[in-house]
């Protein structure tokens, strides 16, 4: 499905143009225009033609289709215009406009469109009926390319196209996917602090696309904030904020011990309200993939999920990463262990001896912050397990909720939950694929941020920072920063000194 | 649930019993040494006319006794001269099968009977039996003269155009079954893609500028849409293309040379709804499945308001479309398994053959009636091959 430049060529010569029959490309033309305009002219002129063909050949060797093509019109443009009025008026206004448009928007043409409008009335005339039988309403040859004037994307098609996508994927699940889905209860330990707005507006999100029904218990360390309340109120999710009182301390190990603590609380308001579903832990600063709300619907009492562990030191430490796990560093992952028929048999836990010297005690230090042993992250159970009364055969295997951290003992794990670990059925195809990933990253606890991440009243003094990423451009840079300050008038002197000025509407 | 019965009752037609097929027995350099010189002739789109040789004569169909047979096979492969690239040469077909029609005429009554009027042949290459690339060629042509009265199988059909002659059955390029199975997902991957397309909009080796190439289509959506989120339109050949196509809604089928294209066959068998832009073309087996009722068709001069159209497609237009999609024996009426499975696109060719039985008298010439001109056509096809 080839052509060449050189049988095109060879064919239209060999026709004759008296029929006005064109096939597109017109390379002929020098030879037709002499063959119909010779005959009228006396023997000596016609070496003149021959020569002049020569030469026109000879020029659309070099400029190819664009110059035999004007040519041909040139010569032969009365009766083109008069056969094709009708059809290159009301297409010529259409290519028109392009010509004014397109060209400032687009950054970069591509030489196409750079040659497409120049070429248009030429395009459109060639466009002739030809060969093709007389019903045909198809025309072979070259046709215009149909630009719109304005070829962006209309936001309410936009809309409308998410919503078909939307109506579209719900008729899938009905058909493909879990048939009687059940809610969703996910709880949530946080507590105010500087990266608690990035952590929970990525849950917020991840929840909020999820296609079940979702509860969400929110536990917040030291009672109920302003900025956790404003965060989950624009939240649209269903959710129910509870107080727990006692600030989150800043070690990590106790950190990890409240955190527990908080999620049993979580546990006992579902007792409490007798609320029915699944249940999820799922951690502020932890990442879901949609995938797990569809897998944690099969399970029947308690089951677990593999958790890839991102352990990252704070700072860029590659020393403990040997050459080999370099090019491929193996991501920690604990969760059930299955032998060969897909039975539990035991658990990957994460092994923290490659980081025993090297771990963050504090939040906010700069080194490799731990998972415990087993994360609560990679457990789900069935509400009903937890309910007071042993309705619907609740297994016998599993604890009371009541009798639990009782003794003030601490609660590692949901195993603590079970008498016979056992039971527990292990999801994701038997822990082999990793739907969620544990993840720390937390900022100086005593680190400062605005109220909301909201700058109320905006900053009247620009300030260059101590170090730019630009490192050439310091001269750049200052001339750059006056432009701006002229542009927006402000009679304000630049300070550029240190930051110690004191801006106003912080709190220090 | 009814819709699903309703488009898919003649598929599920059986041919068996109800035609004779007689395949010749050609000598092997008109099939089987020509794959044995290049074995891509097996996984190129245009495989079907192997395929279909090798079908029939283990089927139960086919007959060994001429007298009985309602219609005979001649297996000559004429898209089987491949240049370095896989392109198959159209240069030598029409002589390859004049031979192999004064072949079949000097050693079996059979042709001379009716002059090839109860006789197929598979003809898949661009324009069908016009036997060359270029449109403009392939019209000044025309069908081979002495195909005149058989009944040609092939994948071209555009409306009213010379290559396409009255009860021709058009059938979907060949796609490598086995291929599309192993790239298969589960169903319950939600669509995310609205529209999708890869593929060229400017063939800049034939057509530098634009306009020749698909008559404009494909260059005028890349002008277009280019910029439109909502299309998943490029030139690039990723190694997740089937996968794409299962995770899209609608999949555009874009004229290219010629207007038929082996996208029809992968949005089918995945799930996605076809867009099919070209004016006038003639899908595969267009008596037997609804494609108005599967697919959108969208006029090429329609191509710049592409977003408009498919937007406002009412949602449960859309939905009934993917449950027909979702009928199996719509996806196995355009594969070419083997071995051939009940259902699949040589069934769906044989059941054409039988619905055109029985064959009408006058097809039976008179002693001394001759309307086949045996030395019509260019005199390069004159030539001995």
């Amino acid at each position: 499905m080839f052509h060449s430049h050189g049988t095109r060529r060879s064919n239209a010569a060999a026709r004759s143009s008296a029929s006005g029959g064109l096939e597109g490309g017109g390379v002929g033309s020098p030879a037709a225009s002499s063959a119909s305009e010779g005959s009228s002219f006396r023997p000596s002129a016609s070496t003149f033609w021959l020569l002049l063909h020569g030469l026109c050949c000879l020029i659309s060797l070099f400029l190819g289709f664009r110059f035999s093509r004007l040519i041909f019109v040139l010569l032969f443009s009365n009766t083109i215009y008069t056969y094709t009025t009708t059809t290159t008026t009301t297409i010529t206004s259409t290519r028109t406009e392009t010509l004014t448009v397109s060209f400032p928007l687009t950054h970069t043409p591509p030489i196409e469109t750079a040659v497409k409008p120049n070429n248009s009335a030429l395009e459109l005339s060639d466009k002739m009926s030809n060969q093709g039988s007389s019903h045909s309403q198809v025309v072979v040859g070259r046709h215009g390319i149909r630009i719109r004037p304005w070829p962006h994307p209309d936001p309410t098609e936009v809309m409308r196209a998410h919503r078909i996508i939307e109506r579209v994927q719900q008729e899938q699940r009905k058909w493909y996917g879990v048939k009687s889905p059940r809610p969703l209860i996910v709880i949530t330990p946080t507590y105010a602090r500087t990266f608690q707005a990035l952590h929970l507006t990525g849950l917020i999100h991840c929840l909020r696309n999820v296609p079940y029904p979702v509860t969400w218990i929110v536990v917040e360390a030291g009672g109920v904030t302003n900025e956790t309340a404003s965060l989950l109120a624009r939240s649209r999710v269903q959710f129910l904020h509870i107080p727990f009182h006692e600030k989150m301390p800043v070690e990590w190990a106790e950190r990890h011990l409240t955190e527990n603590r908080m999620r049993l609380l979580g546990l006992r308001v579902i007792r409490e309200r007798n609320m029915d579903g699944i249940v999820l832990f799922a951690d502020d600063s932890n990442v879901h993939s949609l995938d797990l709300f569809d897998e944690i619907q099969k399970v029947q009492w308690m089951g677990s999920v593999s958790v890839g562990i991102l352990a990252h030191s704070g700072g860029p430490d590659r020393t403990l990463l040997t050459e080999d796990e370099k090019l491929n560093p193996p991501i920690p992952v604990q969760g059930p262990a299955c032998n060969s028929s897909g039975h539990l048999i035991g658990w990957h836990t994460f092994n923290s001896i490659p980081y025993s010297e090297k771990s963050a005690t504090f939040v906010g230090e700069s080194a490799t912050v731990l998972p415990g042993k087993m994360e609560w992250s990679g457990f789900v159970f069935n509400a009903r397990m937890i309910w007071k009364e042993a309705e619907d055969g609740r297994p016998e295997w599993v604890k009371d909720l009541d009798k639990i951290g009782e003794n003030g003992e601490e609660i590692e794990s949901p195993l603590a939950l079970v008498n016979d670990a056992s039971f527990v059925e292990p999801l994701g195809d038997c822990g082999k694929k990793v739907m969620l990933w544990w993840m720390r990253v937390e900022a100086r606890a005593d680190s400062k941020f605005p109220p909301g991440w909201i700058i109320d009243p905006p900053l009247e003094i620009v300030v260059p920072a101590k170090r730019t990423p630009w490192q050439e451009s310091d001269d750049l840079a200052g001339s750059k920063l006056e432009q701006d300050d002229r542009r927006f008038t402000r009679p304000k002197s630049r300070s550029s000194s240190k930051r110690k000025n004191t801006l106003p509407g912080q709190d220090n | 649930m009814n819709d699903q019965r309703s488009a898919g009752d003649v598929l599920e037609d059986d041919p068996v019993g109800r035609l004779k097929v007689f395949v010749y027995e050609l000598p092997l350099k008109y099939n089987k040494k020509i794959v044995g010189r290049d074995a891509r002739c097996l996984n190129h789109m245009f495989a079907a006319e192997i395929f279909m040789h090798r079908f029939l004569l283990t089927s139960a169909v086919r007959t060994l006794n001429p007298e009985e047979a309602d219609w005979f096979y001649t297996p000559v492969y004429t898209t089987c001269d491949l240049t370095p690239n896989g392109l198959p040469l159209p240069f030598k077909s029409p002589r390859v099968m004049r031979s192999a029609i004064q072949f079949i005429s000097t050693n079996w009554p059979y042709w001379n009977r009716t002059e090839g009027a109860d006789h197929f042949f598979l003809v898949p290459h661009d324009f069908g039996a016009c036997f060359h690339y270029q449109e403009e060629k392939a019209i000044q042509r025309g069908i081979l003269p002495l195909l005149k009265k058989a009944t040609l199988v092939q994948t071209f059909g555009q409306e009213n155009h010379v290559c396409l002659k009255e009860g021709s059955i058009i059938i979907p390029p060949y796609a490598p079954p086995q291929k599309m199975q192993a790239h298969m997902i589960t169903p319950d991957t939600p669509r995310s893609i609205f529209v999708y397309f890869r593929g060229l909009f400017y063939d800049v080796g034939n057509d530098p500028e634009g306009g020749y190439y698909a008559r404009g289509a494909r260059a005028s959506l890349w002008e277009n849409f280019k910029n439109n989120p909502l299309f998943d339109i490029s030139t690039e050949h990723p190694t997740t293309y089937y996968e794409d196509m299962q995770r899209a809604v609608f999949c555009l089928c874009p004229l290219g040379w010629a207007p038929w294209s082996p996208r029809l066959v992968e949005g089918v068998v995945f799930g996605c709804i076809p867009v099919i832009i070209a004016d006038d073309i003639v899908l595969p087996f267009a008596d037997a499945i609804p494609w108005e009722e599967i697919g959108v068709f969208v006029a090429e001069k329609d191509v710049p308001n592409l977003d408009t159209i498919l937007t406002n497609i009412p949602i449960d237009v859309i939905l009934r479309k993917q449950r027909l999609l979702a009928n199996p024996s719509m996806k196995q009426a355009m594969l070419f398994p083997q071995p051939a499975q009940p259902g699949d696109a040589f069934h769906q060719i044989l059941n054409g053959l039988a619905r055109k039985l029985p064959h009408d008298k006058s097809i039976y010439l008179k002693p001394g009636e001759r309307t086949l001109n045996w030395t019509a056509g260019p005199k390069g096809d004159l030539k001995p091959w």
